[in-house]
């Protein structure tokens, strides 16, 4: 029973996602004894191709001929086509913007049970179910997959990534699919170019109201920077103008996981832990000893964020520089 | 221009969760329900693009799949400003079940666009919405955080990695909605309210469907250990636990 992953591509480069889906994908492989495929849409070169070998793919599908630009008919008639081809019977993609889009369509198109957002490995082949998070977090439910064919999306930063020595053989793929019937026309592309993505950084560094204004940001733009980190902000932050809304985590807004997630001056509203209680390790900042955060974080401090925030960028510069 | 958004009743997202001592199913005693989040600011954004004079939009229905108690939440729908309400009489089992009801209703009239939430706060599937366009062989387009008429063109913002694209696409389609599609959820107005006691709420019968998926069982996370605490003054002793216990820096 084979298995397909889709590794998306960001300007032609594969990242540490795709890994991630990768050792997933293998683990599952494993478990109902089968190989690991991936498709590749777009241009990606052949070394980067070939690189997901490492990961445990044994074969990868390279659909070169398709234009970057997400036209969600055409992506699921590409997939549908390579799984027809490897004759997979589970599909696994990413929990992200690409997988939230492709991900239903597949599982209609294939007749096949959608578990969205997994966080493990199957807890039984047969029958297939798997555990996902329900109620943004607050608890878990086992899916059973009622059809022959699975989908499967990953959340993000929910496996180890496990790099082995294998090696993939890259074919191109044609997957006969009409480009010119995309639906959705691109007029226009903004992207800030070399900013680490919120839902991909290690570390992220998070304020709340309890920085008291938009201008005090600067410390926590710099203990992300020490850290190599993203920074991130609560709701009310974001609805201020404070911080631009693609900075805002909570339920809502991002759903990240972390290593380490820092809230500065966040009381921890329910809707808040929503986007951030799946972070390895979460430490808070805050003057109020009973705010919920405490409840959820692993380390904290009682205290006042904007004085705390510089003892603390200066400690760890210190420690780093040992 | 018609326009249907999908709404989904679900718990209050301050509701503490529990479900039934045999944990397979979700126990909804004392819970208030809710227009779900995001269908929220699908209805708010159809609203204000119906609202547009300039805009070619003539009725804003509002549907949902689920049984008699799942109505005062349309009724909350009718409130803000729908038009008319359809409930599809049927327990909603998995969302493969649910999109064949929605895609039933949406195909039975002339919509434009129909639009759904990103995900239901209950159970995280983020399904409805695509599967719904691909029963019903159209386009979709997700991660929507802006959607504008254009006389007849529909101009979509959609959020990619890093950045935004905009995108037009043809009605009909699905526009599966995110945070920036409204500024904040519209709040019914006294006047909202009574007036939708008046407006039409039909009652359709559920359509043939399978489901694909089935929760067997559901668990609370384990708790967790408690916080440890460090003095304010001691942010030494916080930078040597991240690195030394936590081992994250």
């Amino acid at each position: 029973m084979s298995v397909l992953v889709y590794t998306e591509n960001w300007d032609g480069k594969f990242k540490k996602l795709s890994y991630e889906l990768l050792s997933y994908a293998k683990s599952v492989a494993t478990l109902v004894g089968g190989d690991v495929n991936a498709l590749s849409i777009g241009q990606v070169d052949q070394d980067e191709l070939s690189s997901l070998g490492n990961y445990g793919a044994s074969l990868v599908l390279s659909a070169d001929g398709t234009p970057s630009g997400l036209d969600n008919q055409v992506y699921t008639a590409i997939i549908a086509a390579a799984m027809d081809k490897v004759g997979a019977r589970i599909l696994i993609m990413a929990h992200n913007n690409s997988g939230k889009a492709l991900a239903p369509r597949l599982s209609v198109r294939l007749k096949a049970g959608l578990a969205a957002g997994v966080t493990a490995v199957p807890e039984s082949v047969n029958p297939l179910v798997v555990s996902k998070k329900v109620f943004s977090g607050k608890a878990k439910g086992m899916v059973e997959i009622l059809t022959e064919k699975a989908v499967l999306t990953l959340s993000q930063n929910s496996f180890e990534i496990n790099e082995t020595a294998g090696t993939a053989s890259v074919e191109s793929f044609d997957s006969g699919v009409d480009l010119a019937a995309a639906a959705t026309t691109i007029k226009d592309v903004q992207k800030q170019e070399g900013k680490l993505l919120l839902t991909d950084a290690d570390v992220v560094i998070s304020g709340g109201r309890g920085m008291k204004s938009g201008d005090n940001w600067a410390p926590i733009e710099d203990l992300a920077t020490v850290l190599g980190g993203a920074t991130a902000c609560s709701r009310p932050v974001s609805d201020e103008g404070w911080r631009p809304h693609d900075e805002h985590t909570g339920q809502t807004g991002k759903i990240i996981a972390p290593n380490l997630y820092m809230a500065f001056g966040i009381s921890g509203a329910i809707q808040h832990l929503a986007g951030v209680s799946s972070s390895k390790c979460i430490v808070a900042v805050n003057t109020d000893k009973d705010a919920p955060i405490f409840e959820s974080a692993d380390y904290g401090i009682v205290g006042d964020a904007l004085k705390v925030l510089p003892e603390l960028i200066s400690e760890i510069k210190t420690v780093k520089a040992q | 221009m018609r326009i249907l958004v999908c709404i989904s009743n679900v718990p209050d997202t301050t509701t503490k969760v529990k479900f039934s001592t045999d944990q397979k199913s979700f126990d909804d005693g004392g819970v208030q329900w809710i227009i779900n989040p995001w269908d929220e600011l699908a209805l708010t954004r159809a609203m204000e693009l119906k609202e547009d004079a300039s805009n070619p939009v003539s009725n804003v229905t509002v549907v949902t799949v689920g049984p008699a108690s799942a109505e005062p939440t349309l009724r909350k729908a009718l409130a803000i400003g729908a038009d008319d309400a359809i409930r599809v009489d049927a327990v909603s089992s998995d969302a493969y079940f649910v999109a064949a009801q929605l895609a039933a209703v949406a195909g039975s009239s002339d919509f434009g666009i129909i639009l759904c939430g990103i995900e239901s706060s209950d159970y995280n599937g983020s399904s409805v919405g695509g599967m719904i366009s691909e029963i019903m062989g159209i386009p979709s387009v997700s991660a929507v955080s802006g959607l504008k008429l254009e006389g007849e063109e529909v101009v979509i913002t959609r959020d990619i990695d890093g950045g935004k694209e905009e995108l037009s696409v043809p009605a009909l389609f699905v526009g599966v909605v995110q945070k920036g599609i409204a500024k904040e959820p519209r709040i019914a107005a006294m006047r909202g309210i009574m007036m939708a006691r008046k407006k039409p709420l039909r009652v359709v019968p559920a359509a043939d469907a399978e489901s694909y998926t089935s929760f067997k069982e559901f668990a609370m996370p384990e708790p967790k250990a408690p916080c440890k605490m460090v003095e304010a003054d001691n942010v030494k002793e916080l930078v040597n636990l991240l690195q030394n216990e936590a081992k994250v820096l």
